[in-house]
């Protein structure tokens, strides 16, 4: 096959006039607009102050600012990641200040414990998205503006560009050119002929890919904004028979957005009807629970029939848009207290709070209000201890497992004023002992206490009344939360996934085939590919055409060029063309009969190389052509 | 009950047992590797420097006639007509280094059995790994121990596949393995955790979707760290050539460098992983944020994983950027991704080690 060295071929050539400059020039428009990406532009503008503000906005959104947009962002993203953030866990932060007490000021200062919703971070991601909007919306109008356009023109001096490929050949230039077309259309290139020579550019749909990339990520930002503005989340603890009804009142506590409208909460509720946990028994990871599943009956809408369904850690409950997760669980011991006079004060599951992760160690408090004492005196009493899942005594007041092997309660009572009629609010997880007197054993010295089994009933001494422990319940906590953007996040991110693979994946290039009678008489071919720097395949995709243009334009034995000039193009270009572009197997004949003379000429001259090259490409189904695309 | 329980417990052993194997024959390896380094040194090579310093009138015409030969990613084969490159304006056109061997009969033989060690580690490790799958019976990556032993297999996994592929990449060998080692000397001594089931908030097929992404990625992002530090390196040893009056290398640096492949080859082939493994990254990312949503209600809340995941996202794509835009292409850019890979190191040990948050399954 020939090879002709550049320096051949580029004294063939007839010198630029212009110089280096011109040719570079040229080279220049070749290699305009692989890309739509804005042009760089550092000057200083001596203009008024539209020129100051058309300068600032061409800044704003140029790559260089984009890039250090991102980079700032990247930063600003790190504190919250090390600092902790209120939104995420308010008491650590507590914690930390109260650890931190010089630091704390200046942080707060600085937004750190709320870096995400902070006015510098805000600023940051707001200026990457006017530049991304700046930089789409003239890069959107710029690539259609390419695509009405039409790849540029061949540069004089093709042996310049980054992959070039040379020979001679008898075909006539016409006869080239034409083949030349034909093949790239097959290919899909988008195909202008000018004078001597065919420009063709494949690989826009890499450019559409990134401005799709590009505008999803506005699509995520916006959903993302929508769901914090408009979402609400709340959370509700309910004992196992216990139920909920979606209405302000029955969240425990809710967080709303900024634009949430209360009237919008749509009517469903659900009861809880069983709670399931078990936990590994043994190994280095016993405790760790296993499943927690909770069975619940929901319905939907203000008459909707009760359906049963169960929730889990993974698999939260959908109702009307908006999702029940399963956030926690713990223990309720059920109790009924009677008062000195025998009636029943209080009587029910109580809620703990657990203080010990692992094991559900629950702290216990139970206020009775109403209570009279056995004479009929109005008081009130409060019980305070523990709940223990699994008690062992010898271990001390602490659960040693999670699961109900052997459930005690551990009470001691007082009476006196609860504080709880007027004052300021209390918790129900807290008794407040300022005004009120610990049950004494008989004694008098030794403070009054029980351990109760579950259907075990403690007397309180002096005839105070009786609290029996009929049984233990689940209780588990719910996420009720509703975030409208969710779906455009969803949408947003496969859309990014999918204009990045094509930004990423496509290859956008150009080639440029030139053919020109020699001073021979033979013609010479010449194709070269421009691509951007990292499309390593450029050269091989170049031969790849190349040795399919050499079956229409065989290369001419190198040592004696072919003087017959009655084998030139016995083909009906036209025809040709619209038959191969329209099927692939019944273009045999055709190109056979097109590729006679060719075999021919390459049977006359000795060549193997050229003889080989023709029978190379007798089979038009090419397998190895097949095998690269 | 307890029969089943008593096989996985043997199955954990051998997997033990393997990995430790893996470890010894990685040693191997790693030794073989330093003998194809130290023989290949015997050579002189000279290449490089011939082609940037040899004939500096003709360089002009030099740039237009270097061709992209068979050994180099065989574009021209024998028979189809010959390409001729330039590389863009700026870069230097220089071929690749010979490789560790540095061509000389005795490195090739030991860098062939430093790459059959490696198969060989690799079988007994990726078996390893399996039977610690089998011993839970599920994906082996709940805990550090567990994901850093997959990550190490598919570090080298990607490493073979590119070797069966005939890239260019034999070069890569010595640090991969040494990294491999120091990686799994870290699981089984300080990562270590016996082989268990998951806590539920684990549970789910998104697990094995986000997790798995998250090793290939990471094992990937790895090899395109590894290839843009040498980038580096050998960048200014090019650099360092062109001007023969500045800094001069020592011996032994010079050997090693001259033997590595070109620095417009290096990058190129950190550009195209890390552009590949990318999409795959966010992909990652979104499906963590799935995964996030059914197991907490919300598919982003900041917590430092996602955080650092997020940072790690937006550094590369920084890099990306870079490649793109004028005045940041090379050098600087390729410091963003090494700087990005941190981020994702960061991700992995700092964030699971020091830093407390919703994703703290590290078991350590
Ligand atoms: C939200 C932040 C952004 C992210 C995460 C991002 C990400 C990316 C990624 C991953 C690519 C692919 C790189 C490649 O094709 O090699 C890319 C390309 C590009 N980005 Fe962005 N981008 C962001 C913002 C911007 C902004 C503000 C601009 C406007 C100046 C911009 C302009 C471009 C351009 C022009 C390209 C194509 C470069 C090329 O042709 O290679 N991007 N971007």
């Amino acid at each position: 096959m020939s090879t002709t060295d550049t320096d051949t071929a580029a004294g063939r050539e007839a010198p630029p006039e212009g110089g280096a400059t011109a040719e570079e020039r040229e080279l220049g428009a070749a290699e305009s607009q692989l890309s739509t990406a804005p042009a760089e532009e550092i000057n200083v503008p001596s203009l008024g102050p539209l020129g100051w503000a058309r300068w600032f906005w061409r800044q704003l959104t140029s790559m260089r600012v984009a890039l250090l947009l991102l980079l700032l962002l990247s930063l600003g993203t790190i504190p919250g990641s090390l600092i902790p953030q209120t939104s995420i866990d308010q008491l650590k932060v507590q914690d930390f200040q109260e650890r931190h007490p010089t630091l704390t000021p200046i942080y707060e200062k600085l937004q750190l414990f709320h870096v995400y919703s902070s006015v510098w971070f805000s600023a940051i991601y707001l200026l990457l998205f006017i530049s991304l909007i700046g930089c789409i919306v003239p890069r959107t109008w710029q690539f259609i503006g390419q695509l009405r356009g039409r790849p540029p023109a061949a540069p004089r001096r093709l042996t310049r560009l980054p992959a070039y490929t040379t020979w001679r050949s008898e075909a006539e230039p016409e006869q080239v050119l034409e083949a030349a077309r034909k093949i790239m259309k097959r290919r899909r290139f988008r195909i202008h002929g000018s004078g001597d020579a065919v420009a063709a550019e494949k690989g826009y749909l890499r450019e559409v890919g990134n401005l799709l990339f590009h505008i999803a990520l506005i699509v995520l930002l916006v959903s993302f904004a929508a769901g914090q503005l408009w979402k609400t989340e709340g959370s509700s603890l309910i004992t196992e028979g216990g139920g909920f009804s979606n209405s302000i009142t029955q969240y425990d506590d809710i967080k709303t957005g900024q634009l949430f409208n209360s009237d919008d909460l749509p009517p469903f509720g659900f009861q809880l009807d069983r709670f399931t946990a078990t936990y590994e028994r043994s190994g280095p990871q016993m405790r760790t629970p296993r499943t927690f599943r909770a069975d619940v009956s929901y319905w939907d809408g203000a008459d909707g029939a009760p359906r049963k369904t169960s929730i889990k850690v993974n698999e939260p409950l959908e109702i009307s848009g908006y999702k029940v997760f399963l956030l926690n669980h713990g223990y309720s011991p059920v109790v009924t207290i009677r008062d000195g006079k025998g009636n029943v004060v209080h009587q029910g599951p109580v809620v703990g709070l657990p203080i010990d992760g692992a094991n559900l160690t629950e702290s216990m408090v139970i206020k009775v209000p109403d209570y009279r004492d056995k004479n009929g005196k109005k008081d009130q009493i409060g019980f305070q201890g523990q709940f223990l899942p699994t008690w062992v005594r010898s271990q001390g007041m602490f659960s040693v497992f999670p699961a109900l092997d052997n459930p005690t309660l551990v009470l001691t009572a007082y009476h006196g004023s609860l504080g709880v009629d007027g004052g300021p609010p209390q918790s129900v997880y807290q008794l407040d002992k300022s005004r009120m007197k610990q049950f004494m054993e008989p004694d008098g010295k030794t403070k009054f206490a029980r351990a109760l089994k579950v259907g075990d009933t403690m007397k309180l001494p002096g005839g105070g009344g009786t609290l029996s422990f009929d049984g233990v319940k689940e209780w588990a906590s719910f996420q009720i939360s509703h975030k409208p953007g969710d779906q455009g996040a969803l949408i947003g991110a496969v859309a990014a996934l999918v204009g990045l693979a094509g930004s990423l994946f496509i290859q956008r290039r150009r080639v440029w085939v030139r053919a020109v009678r020699g001073d021979d008489g033979t013609t010479v071919v010449e194709m070269a590919g421009l691509g951007r720097s990292e499309y390593a395949k450029l050269p091989e995709e170049l031969a790849d055409l190349a040795v399919r243009l050499q079956t229409d334009a065989p290369p001419a034995p190198e040592a004696e060029p072919d003087p017959e000039p009655g084998r030139d193009s016995p083909e009906e270009p036209g025809k040709d063309s619209t038959k191969d572009a329209g099927k692939g197997s019944a273009k045999d004949p055709s190109k056979g009969s097109a590729k006679d003379p060719s075999k021919d000429s390459s049977e006359e001259s000795t060549k193997d190389s050229a003889s080989e090259s023709a029978s190379d490409t007798a089979d038009p189904a090419d397998p190895a052509e097949g095998a690269r695309a | 009950m307890n029969l089943a329980a008593e096989v996985n417990e043997n199955l954990a052993h051998y997997s033990n047992v393997l990995i430790y194997s893996a470890m010894a024959v990685y040693t191997l390896a790693f030794l073989a590797h330093i003998a194809e380094w130290v023989f290949g040194s015997r050579s002189a090579v000279g290449r490089t420097a011939a082609a940037i310093t040899a004939d500096a009138a003709a360089a002009q015409r030099a740039k237009v006639t270097v061709q992209v030969g068979g050994q180099s990613g065989g574009t021209a084969v024998l028979e189809r007509p010959k390409i001729v490159t330039r590389s863009a304006a700026g870069s230097r056109d220089v071929p690749d280094g010979p490789g560790a061997a540095g061509g000389t009969e005795q490195g090739d033989v030991y860098g062939r059995i430093a790459v059959g060690l490696t198969v060989l580690a690799f079988l007994f490790h990726a078996v390893g790994v399996l039977f610690r799958a089998l011993s839970v019976q599920r994906a082996p990556w709940g805990n550090m121990y567990e994901f850093s032993t997959t990550f190490a297999m598919v570090a080298v996994a990607t490493y073979l596949v590119l070797l069966a592929l005939k890239k260019n990449v034999r070069w890569i060998g010595l640090p991969l393995v040494t990294t491999v080692l120091l990686d799994l000397g870290l699981a089984v001594s300080v990562l270590y955790t016996d082989s268990d089931q998951l806590v539920p908030a684990l549970h789910s097929y998104w697990l094995w979707i986000h997790v798995s992404c998250a090793i290939v990625s990471g094992a990937s992002l790895y090899i395109g760290a590894v290839s843009t530090l040498l980038y580096l390196f050998r960048d200014r040893y090019e650099a360092q050539l062109e001007n023969p009056e500045g800094k001069q290398y020592g011996r032994f640096v010079k050997s090693v460098l001259e033997r590595v492949p070109s620095a417009a080859s290096l990058d190129k082939f950190a550009y195209r992983i890390n552009a590949t493994i990318f999409p795959l990254w966010t992909f990652t990312i979104i499906a963590g944020a799935i995964w996030a949503e059914a197991a907490w209600g919300r598919y982003w809340g900041w917590d430092p994983k996602e955080v650092w995941s997020f940072i790690t996202w937006v550094a590369y794509a920084c890099y990306l950027h870079a490649r793109a835009t004028a005045g940041w292409k090379g050098r600087k850019a390729a410091y963003l991704a090494l700087i990005a890979f941190g981020c994702y190191l960061f991700n992995y040990y700092g964030v699971n080690i020091f830093i407390t948050g919703k994703h703290s399954y590290a078991g350590v």
